[in-house]
């Protein structure tokens, strides 16, 4: 089973982004359970959201405590919520900034970390250039496609026209196109590196 | 047909192929979800025949069912928490005039403290209101139980309630194998009422009745719950010969086979606690677990004939009767009635609280050492219990409880669990 936590904050899109992530494992013939946080979104306020995946029944109910993968939608959480909590060492990590992981002030975290699962993707700019608001979910599941090889950018651009209508859909796929490219080439780099 | 969608939206579809009549509503969380779906439908035209009638509160909703199914109408509502105790009169008055209608209950915590998370405590508050109340355990379950639960209760003529976990199942996403309309037509019959507001032939309903003869419309009411026990397997079985897939029956083992150990709970916690029994009996334990979907009417013999073989049994329970302990723990005592075993009660998962397989590992683990207490408080935290036990032996003016604790406590958003 592959466990993904998200995290982000209310307006983010943090919960359908963990939705059509489900969606696009389901399209590939596998069993998924997305759910929230259950808390009381508010704008602004921290939400997590959850994604399993599996190529069986998922049974287990309880929050996921030991990801697999974080993918972090709003840095400006990272020193506020305990992100990493339970992550697994080695475990794969997704940004949404512009600056390097060492400039977060994560350097000391990943030392060990295997380079090709440290990415960031800049994907609330993506976001705004392509679809004209800042909802960075879209852009980050492309970018976890292209950086965990789990689920193809093919299901997240089917889970896209399955969720928006025809116009922000071909909008989105645009955004999710851009931000797998930046995450494959980066993942390409470290490997070539 | 396969799907990945919401547990919400599932229900939602699944109470469309039924071919409601009258829906009413009143929007309160986790439950929305399923009305917003449902009204949508009325809207767009993919749900015909049927008014969707939005309302001014629960006691409203209930109250529109109640007439819609009196005119003959199949109706549906759904609720949760203090929603369906601001209906409660209503809820009794529905099963007390013998009305077959189905609602859908998000199962909620009840405040005070307010708290919008899971839990059982408000279907707990209905056990004894004279409806059915059938528990999911997954959202595919709560797809079907709301097809087999028109089927039921129009039979019957008496009410039916899905319970299904707020939030986790509601608001969850996962594969659901949606029935097609044929299929639900094949299996649903159109509503016969056996009493019906008709100008042409006025009747009324709802006398007032004397000493006379309430005791003997109370028993008529057990009487079909009784029946319901016959019905509700057989129904369960013909749902299996036209959808293909067991759901439903009263209740349901799993592992149970030489378990010196039996878990017992209701819902979707059944899945967690599967995950463990599973782990557990590859590292040697024997123990299993029951699942009970019809929580009324009770089914006393089933229960028994699953646990008698057992050492002992943990009832884990999402509800809490404050001054006693459990509340299925009563009625799966009741059961076991004469046998000697060892019964332990867990009170578990309340207002939200993770339920994980961690704790659930040690749990069991106690449990088959015969190390619990008789009654159980899964993952209480006694320092906060402590801390306030004392600052009220301290102080007289010791203040509110929740907001101490909730300042005790500290910053709840950095945590995960």
């Amino acid at each position: 089973m592959f466990q993904v936590r998200i995290h982000g904050r209310g307006g983010q899109g943090v919960v359908t982004a963990a939705e059509m992530l489900s969606a696009a494992a389901f399209d590939e013939g596998r069993h998924a359970q997305a759910f929230p946080s259950f808390g009381s979104e508010r704008t602004g306020a921290p939400v997590v959201a959850f994604c399993r995946i599996d190529d069986r029944e998922i049974r287990l109910r309880e929050p996921v405590m030991e990801p697999d993968a974080l993918i972090i939608q709003d840095p400006t959480l990272l020193h506020q919520v305990d992100v990493f909590s339970g992550l697994k060492r080695g475990g794969y990590i997704l940004i949404n900034t512009g600056k390097s992981f060492a400039e977060l002030g994560l350097g000391d975290y990943v030392r060990d970390w295997p380079a090709e699962r440290l990415c960031t993707v800049p994907a609330t700019e993506i976001a705004l250039r392509h679809v004209a608001r800042p909802m960075p979910n879209v852009p980050l599941l492309a970018g976890f496609a292209a950086m965990s090889g789990l689920i193809r950018l093919e299901s997240v651009c089917k889970a896209i026209e399955e969720r928006f209508a025809a116009k922000l859909a071909a909008a989105n796929i645009a955004a999710a196109e851009e931000a797998y490219r930046i995450v494959k080439d980066e993942v390409k780099e470290t490997l070539h590196a | 047909m396969l799907k990945q969608t919401e547990g919400s939206r599932a229900v939602a579809e699944a109470v469309a192929l039924c071919r409601p009549e009258v829906i009413c509503a009143y929007p309160i969380s986790p439950q929305t979800h399923i009305v917003e779906a449902l009204g949508e439908s009325v809207k767009d035209g993919t749900l015909t025949s049927c008014e969707f009638i939005n309302v001014e509160s629960e006691f409203a909703a209930m109250s529109v069912a109640i007439g819609a199914s009196a005119a003959g109408a199949r109706s549906y509502t759904a609720t949760a928490s203090q929603g369906l105790l601001f209906m409660a009169e209503a809820v009794y008055n529905a099963s007390g005039l013998g009305l077959p209608i189905v609602m859908t209950l998000a199962n909620r915590a009840i405040g005070a403290p307010i708290n919008i998370w899971n839990d059982h405590s408000d279907a707990m508050s209905m056990r004894d209101s004279g409806w059915l109340q059938l528990f999911a355990e997954t959202n595919q379950e709560a797809v079907d139980l709301h097809i087999q639960a028109f089927r039921l209760g129009e039979e019957l003529s008496m009410p039916v309630m899905v319970c299904m976990d707020g939030f986790i199942l509601t608001h969850a996403y996962e594969r659901v194998d949606m029935p097609s309309q044929a299929q639900v037509d094949a299996y649903l019959p159109p509503y016969v009422p056996r009493q019906v507001l008709d100008p042409a032939a006025p009747v009324s309903i709802g006398a007032m009745v004397g000493p006379e003869t309430f005791m003997e419309v109370r028993y008529l009411a057990h009487a079909k719950q009784m029946q319901a026990l016959e019905r509700i397997p057989q129904l369960a079985a013909e749902f299996k010969q036209i959808f293909g897939r067991d759901s439903g029956g009263l209740t349901h083992t799993y592992q149970a086979e030489g378990a010196e150990t039996m878990v017992v709970a209701m819902g979707s916690v059944l899945g967690t606690i599967k995950d463990v029994v599973d782990e557990m009996r590859a590292d040697g334990h024997a123990i299993g677990v029951l699942g009970i979907t019809s929580y009324r009417p009770f089914p006393l013999t089933a229960v028994r004939a699953a646990l008698k073989s057992a050492k002992r049994v943990v009832i884990l329970e999402k509800s809490l009767a404050v001054g006693i302990g459990g509340i299925l723990s009563t009625d799966v005592r009741m059961a076991l009635s004469g046998l000697h075993l060892h019964g332990y009660t867990v009170i578990a998962g309340l207002g939200g609280r993770s339920i994980t397989k961690k704790s659930l590992h040690g749990l069991f683990r106690q449990a088959e050492q015969d190390a619990l207490e008789h009654t159980t408080f899964l993952d209480l935290d006694w320092n906060i219990v402590n801390k306030q036990l004392e600052r009220e032996r301290q102080t007289r003016h010791s203040g509110p409880v929740a907001e101490n604790l909730l300042r005790d406590q500290g910053v709840v958003a950095a945590k995960i669990g």
